[in-house]
């Protein structure tokens, strides 16, 4: 069979039931393929971009990898953005590219583009295929690559002669990288340092990111947490990996995060970093970061481990598994005064908003929270409304929130939102978006519409980029170059175009009323929210501040 | 410190690329790198010498090891080691002075390579030390032209840096 064949053979094997792409001449081979198997969807998107957020939406969701397909030069670029946003927040993605023939590689031919060169520094690896043959087994080894330890994405570039090519398909069973072998178990003499450190414990703090959720060691965590009584605060990719509702639970931490947690980092005598790596908008000012702890960091990417913080216990390996060996060497204990002063902390300084005049952007948020209990798929884009889905919607079930984390961009949102809804999860899935990012990536509302996806999206429109808004007032004294909006499409006449039912919200009555319908309409819906464009994410730590100086 | 860091790699295209990329990115400076390959054909030999403080050296390796093409890496500075450097030295050379040229030459166990009407082309493999110093002694000749390959090291005795990795033993600390 050709290669071409082949591959569509191995994403059989691998389980691959949807990819997300766009054809072109180069990659032509592969969708000729394509066209003779009834086992894998293929779904159309408008514009490569959508292909690889879609992908990685799907994979966030569902845990297994996202599977992606574009040509070679202008569709290969296209893919760099969300490439890079996968490798930023570690998702498994395989991603195809078509390419020019091996014998015109290097001469500049007709929509040659060197993307194994452009992407080195944004995949977990890639390959450029010359040598027919070599197909399955690189296949193999991408997906293997892809999915296991610390995940990301892995491109594999197709010269097309390539893929013509006739080979024997044979798919191997096994993959043989003797450069590749994650640690998955703990070293057992460290977990039993763990241990006896928490044992001697008073004030321990869980700080748990995204690596609970690619490990799926949810309950894991909840078990620890409650086994020592230490509160849990996640980062940013971290939420959903913890119940929203637990008495255990903090928040959110760092530079929006909530003040108690922020304050229990101050004060912890101990944290205990899983999963999590970090970040600068998490720790902020190093030095008044967790100052008087003793250290922890599990990650089974050892390259994390005192990357940033000094750890007084460096352990690798997989959370869950390191978890799953943990609990069980640690006794019950009720830390009663600590839980006290943590409670004391949550009464001193909520989260909260004022109750002006207007309808206020984390009101709609609760009411989606409480109205869907907290277990919808809730996607958003980058800037204010992001951070406000991160504050108020109280997650209740692992893999529920999709949002860019690490590259924060712009236009992730609709597009991954079409991955997450066809990742047949069973749960609603809401886009929370705003006026200036659902228009990066706006033309995949075809798509959402071929696929006949019940989306419901939220516009948080508020005529500005509201968040680049909100540095200018408070670092640029006010002065808001280029963040208002003159000009806006009528977002709900656009809805209507491509067929969808659109609603604009306006005060928080409309919302009230009408926010259970909405929630209930049987196909996609666009609701264009009219929020006031002077709204501050808050509490907010400024730069330059430690992670006890939030304002509110 | 300096670290001299051996680095077994797959011997496959654009490995070099993604070892170089990855120091120019991260912000790690290399002092002198070569690559050559070794008794398996599968595999290449990266001898790689940074500057930094044990964190620095730390965050290096860490980060190379992630490289999927990276087989195994020794930090071969902590232990006994041979390394050797090559230079070539191009030497203004006059017919009169050939002769006190040779005799310093001799004195490092330097070759002469070539001859010119004017200049005299010098081999001399060693320490670093010693090529440094070597080079130094030339110049008041006028050196003309100079190149070094970079340290080349291996582990003294019968420790070896890294062979059964090439039978696929893990590489990293489990
Ligand atoms: C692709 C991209 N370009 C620019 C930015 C910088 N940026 C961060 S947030 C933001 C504003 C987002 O505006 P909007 O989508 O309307 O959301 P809001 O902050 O108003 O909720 C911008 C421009 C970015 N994150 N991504």
């Amino acid at each position: 069979m050709t290669v071409a064949e082949a591959i569509v053979r191995c994403l059989e094997k691998e389980g691959v039931k949807v990819v997300f792409g766009y054809p072109g001449g180069a990659i032509l081979p592969v969708y000729d393929a394509l066209y003779h198997t009834s086992n894998i969807k293929h779904v159309l998107v408008r514009h490569e971009q959508g292909a690889v957020h879609a992908a990685d939406g799907y994979a966030r969701v569902t845990g297994k990898v996202g599977v992606c397909m574009a040509t070679s030069g202008p569709g290969a670029t296209n893919l760099v953005t969300g490439i890079a946003n996968a490798y930023m927040d570690s998702i498994p993605l395989v991603l195809f590219t078509g390419q020019v023939p091996v014998s015109q590689i290097g001469t500049d031919s007709f929509q040659e583009v060197d993307i194994t060169g452009i992407t080195l520094p944004i995949t977990k690896h890639n390959y450029l295929v010359k040598d027919p043959d070599k197909v399955p087994s690189i296949v193999k080894s991408a997906f293997h690559i892809a999915s296991t330890g610390r995940p990301g994405p892995v491109l594999i570039d197709l010269p097309k002669d390539v893929t013509l090519a006739k080979i024997d398909f044979k798919y191997p069973t096994a993959v043989k990288l003797r450069g590749y072998k994650p640690t998955y178990r703990g070293h057992p003499y460290k977990i039993r340092e763990v241990a006896e450190i928490i044992r001697k414990s008073q004030r321990p703090v869980i700080y748990a990111g995204g690596g609970i959720l690619s490990s799926n060691a949810a309950d894991e965590l909840v078990q620890l947490a409650e086994t020592i009584s230490a509160p849990v605060t996640n980062t940013f990719m971290g939420l959903a990996s913890f119940p929203g509702d637990h008495p255990l639970f903090l928040g959110m931490l760092g530079l929006h995060g909530t003040r108690y947690a922020n304050l229990a980092i101050t004060e912890c005598d101990l944290l205990i970093a899983l999963g999590a790596r970090f970040d600068d908008r998490v720790v902020l000012k190093l030095g008044a970061f967790a100052p008087n702890a003793t250290v922890i960091h599990i990650d089974i990417d050892p390259a994390e481990i005192g990357k940033i913080v000094k750890t007084h216990v460096p352990l690798v390996g997989d959370v869950k598994h390191v978890l799953k060996a943990l609990v069980p060497l640690l006794e019950k204990v009720d830390r009663s005064e600590w839980l006290e002063r943590i409670q004391q902390l949550k009464e001193q300084y909520p989260l909260t908003y004022g109750e002006g005049a207007g309808l206020k952007p984390q009101f709609i948020i609760e009411e989606l929270c409480r109205l869907t209990k907290g277990r919808a798929i809730v996607v958003t884009d980058v800037g204010q409304h992001q951070m406000w889905v991160a504050q108020y919607y109280r997650f209740h079930e692992p893999r529920s929130l999709v949002s860019s984390g690490g590259l924060g961009t712009m236009g992730f949102g609709l597009p991954a939102a079409v991955g997450a809804s066809m990742a047949e999860s069973g749960k609603q899935v809401i886009l929370v978006t705003g006026d200036g990012s659902i228009q990066m990536t706006m033309q995949e509302l075809g798509t959402l519409m071929e696929q006949e996806l019940p989306l419901k999206i939220f516009v948080m429109n508020n005529f500005s980029l509201g968040m680049v808004r909100q540095l200018q007032k408070f670092y640029h004294e006010g002065r808001y170059m280029a963040t208002t909006f003159r000009f806006h499409p009528d977002f709900p006449l656009l809805a209507q175009s491509y067929g969808m039912k659109a609603y604009t919200l306006e005060t928080r009555e409309d919302a009230v009323h009408l926010l259970p319908e909405i929630l209930s309409e049987p196909g996609p819906v666009m609701v264009n929210c009219l929020i006031p464009p002077e709204e501050d994410v808050m509490p907010m730590v400024l730069a330059g501040k430690g992670i006890d100086e939030a304002i509110d | 410190m300096k670290h001299t860091l051996s680095v077994l790699v797959e011997n496959k295209p654009g490995v070099l690329v993604r070892v170089a990329g990855l120091f120019s990115r991260r912000g790690f400076n290399i002092d002198s790198l070569t690559v050559g390959r070794t008794e398996n054909p599968d595999v290449s030999r990266m001898t790689i010498v940074v500057d930094g403080d044990d964190r620095f050296i730390e965050q290096v390796t860490k980060q190379l090891h992630k490289l999927i093409d990276v087989i195994k890496i020794s930090d071969i500075s902590a232990e006994e080691y041979v390394d050797r450097d090559l230079v070539l030295i191009k030497v203004a050379a006059e017919p009169s002075q050939r002769v006190e040229i040779m005799q310093m030459a001799g004195v490092f166990r330097a070759r002469v390579v070539d001859l010119g009407r004017k200049t005299i082309t010098l081999e001399c493999t060693g320490h670093e030390g010693k090529i440094n110093a070597f080079e130094e002694s030339l110049r008041p000749y006028g050196i003309k032209e100079l190149v070094r390959t970079g340290k080349v090291a291996m582990l003294r005795g019968s420790k070896l840096s890294g062979d059964a990795e090439l039978t696929g033993r893990r590489k990293d600390g489990e």
